[in-house]
């Protein structure tokens, strides 16, 4: 039983921060934009979480810390894409390749400095009942901020006008623009909030989970974060399932090297990558239902005429 | 305030200034982080860019760094014209390094001259064979091909360290994860001896050459342009866009596993877990600062290779961080993409263009 809530726990702690980066991507995407800097925003949320939190002594300023770092690097993609109208491919990977250079420079005098983590919070009484008690009421408040962005966002998408207008947007902008709507704002603010959550997810990595900087550290957590939220065919509840089957999957590859099976870790490591191409593969095999899904006007240049 | 016009034609004009626009800016921006970093910004460009150029062995370094980034910019080029986004170069890289290695150390301490272009075509095979798997599931089952190949990356990069410290391992090498030194016909023929430039520039060279020819005067090449210019007009004109994907999978694929194989044959030596440096993904930023075209991919992998040993002649006199280097070519990307505008839009004043955007 303890065992059982050992890899449980596990598996929430591994999906949290793809829960962050996973949940904001998929409202940039309903908004039309599609960022593939995610790793570049998650892994500087991940160094100025750690910077902050290291110089403030304060956990809240450092989640914040992240949150802005994350939206500052959105909108300047959002400057590039919107504004001078770049093609969004090219510049998500130089978001990426930017923001792995400048939070390995930004950090490169905190490796092998070391924070307190964020300490847990225990529910009184919930905590206590058996089995559902640690796994789902002690933990980090970053753990249940991840699923109250998520809910905030299923909400938000589906039961308000705002939520309404920004899919509209992501579905014809042409036509979100002919009636009025402004659609390179909406974009922007989508972004920004994409960012932010995408720091937020970088943050936990390195203020919750390992309170430590290493360069790189996101190892790729902001492209699975991407073939989420297709696996979610752009859907909050389906992000929450996504997640967490990729969590799972990293963690028992751990569990797996841990019980000392006779196969070299650098194999069970590649699990959580080769997953994510056949969970693609099994998403997109099945064409009808994903073009049903993805937001029409996704990745094209918006330019307004006249 | 101002709009944006589309122009009818890009502008050739500006296509090729805004590479240099991007450049100077990014020098501009660049010293501004110098200053905050503390180093005195006229003297730190002028390391980074002069020192390159001191000696012939520098020179020589130039052309070292320069042939993979060409190799790979030049097959990421035909896909990125065509609108097909092969980001996995990283791990095609990493693959023709192992698979054209293995070969090498299979036959250690055999004198052939068959053995290197054995080798050469192992690793462009292995390449193309890692590059061919986001080929096929995009093409069979529509899986996005940036994802996929870009997820091998870190596969391969897993498989190469895994092969280093297992079957692979130098049997004389203390456990080390790293293979036995390369020797004799295994080893890269060099372009000048006393330096690390080897005859894979000049395959590059003709890489950059058959890729002019291809994209001026064959019909793939028309074929790859009219694909990403006009996508709708492409499927009209009845030719298969699957054609098309696996084939400049295929050729990135390749170039990139055979500028592994380089490497690993050549300034490196032995197979070791670090031999990707990133090249792979460097090589994205020569292929637009070169505006995908062979002429100024070649020229752009220079560039490139001037801030790589730039960036290390500053690490070293200037005691700056070596991210620098990775922050100045991401900066540079951004600009020129941003950069871009100009060329494909025309700036006009206008009054009331906030309200309208």
């Amino acid at each position: 039983m303890e065992l059982l809530v050992n890899i449980i726990l596990g598996m929430m702690l591994a999906a949290t921060p793809l829960l962050f980066a996973a949940t904001g991507e998929l409202v940039v995407e309903r908004a039309g934009v599609l960022n593939l800097g995610v790793e570049g925003m998650m892994v500087m949320g991940a160094v100025a979480g750690f910077i902050v939190t290291a110089e403030s002594g304060s956990h809240l300023a450092g989640i914040v810390g992240a949150a802005l770092a994350g939206g500052a690097m959105a909108l300047l993609f959002g400057l590039m894409t919107q504004v001078l109208l770049a093609n969004q491919v090219a510049s998500g990977l130089a978001l990426t390749i930017f923001g792995l250079g400048l939070s390995a420079l930004l950090g490169s005098g905190y490796s092998g400095f070391s924070i307190p983590a964020l300490p847990r919070i225990e529910i009184p009484l919930l905590a206590d009942i058996p089995f559902l008690g640690p796994l789902l009421f002690n933990h980090e408040p970053m753990f249940y901020l991840s699923i109250a962005l998520l809910l905030l966002t299923g909400w938000f998408l589906t039961r308000t006008r705002a939520g309404l207008i920004l899919k509209a947007v992501g579905e014809n902008h042409d036509a979100a623009h002919a009636i009025g709507h402004k659609v390179v704002l909406i974009r922007l603010l989508a972004l920004a909030w994409g960012g932010a959550l995408a720091g937020l997810g970088g943050a936990y990595l390195s203020i919750a989970r390992t309170p430590l900087w290493s360069e790189d550290m996101t190892a790729g957590r902001g492209w699975i974060a991407l073939a989420i939220v297709v696996f979610a065919g752009w859907r909050p509840g389906r992000a929450l399932i996504g997640a967490y089957l990729f969590g799972g999957v990293t963690i028992l590859q751990l569990h797996v090297q841990g019980l000392g099976v006779a196969i070299p870790s650098q194999y069970l490591s590649m699990l959580p990558y080769l997953v994510t191409i056949a969970v693609l593969v099994a998403i997109s095999a099945n064409p009808t239902r994903q073009a049903l899904r993805a937001p029409g006007s996704l990745g094209r240049t918006f330019h307004a005429q006249g | 305030m101002i709009r944006l016009e589309r122009r009818p034609e890009p502008s050739k004009i500006m296509l090729w200034l805004t590479p240099v626009l991007a450049m100077i800016l990014t020098i501009l921006v660049g010293m501004v982080l110098f200053t905050i970093l503390g180093k005195d910004p006229v003297q730190t460009v002028a390391v980074i860019f002069l020192s390159p150029f001191s000696d012939l062995y520098n020179l020589s370094e130039l052309i070292v760094k320069a042939t993979p980034l060409i190799l790979i910019a030049i097959g990421l080029s035909l896909g990125f014209r065509a609108g097909i986004w092969n980001i996995g170069a990283e791990g095609q890289f990493t693959i023709g390094a192992l698979a054209g290695g293995a070969t090498a150390l299979a036959f250690h301490g055999m004198e052939a001259l068959w053995l290197m272009p054995l080798m050469w075509v192992v690793g462009i095979a292995a390449g193309m064979a890692w590059a061919a798997i986001p080929a096929f599931l995009r093409t069979r089952f529509g899986a996005n091909e940036i994802l996929v190949s870009l997820m091998l990356v870190y596969v391969a990069t897993l498989l190469l360290s895994a092969m280093v410290t297992g079957p692979l391992r130098d049997p004389d090498g203390f456990n080390f994860p790293e293979s036995r030194l390369f020797e004799g016909s295994a080893t890269m023929p060099l372009l000048l001896d006393g330096t690390r430039a080897h005859i894979g520039f000049i395959a590059a060279l003709v890489a950059a050459l058959a890729a002019w020819l291809l994209l001026g005067r064959h019909v793939v090449g028309f074929q790859i342009r009219l694909l990403g210019e006009a996508p709708r007009a492409a499927r009209f004109a009845g030719f298969l866009e699957s054609r098309v994907i696996w084939f400049c999978l295929l050729v990135s694929g390749g170039l990139a596993g055979l500028a592994g194989l380089f490497e690993a044959t050549g300034p490196v030596g032995q197979l070791v877990p670090g031999l990707p440096v990133g090249y792979g993904f460097t090589a994205i930023i020569v292929a637009f600062l070169g505006r995908l075209n062979p002429l100024g991919i070649i020229i752009a992998g220079f560039v490139m290779a001037v801030t790589y040993l730039g960036g290390e002649a500053a690490e070293i006199s200037m005691q700056l961080p070596n991210a620098v280097t990775a922050v100045f070519q991401g900066l540079l990307l951004f600009f020129l993409l941003g950069m871009d505008v100009l060329s494909t839009y025309r700036i006009r004043p206008r009054p009331g263009f906030w309200k309208a955007a």
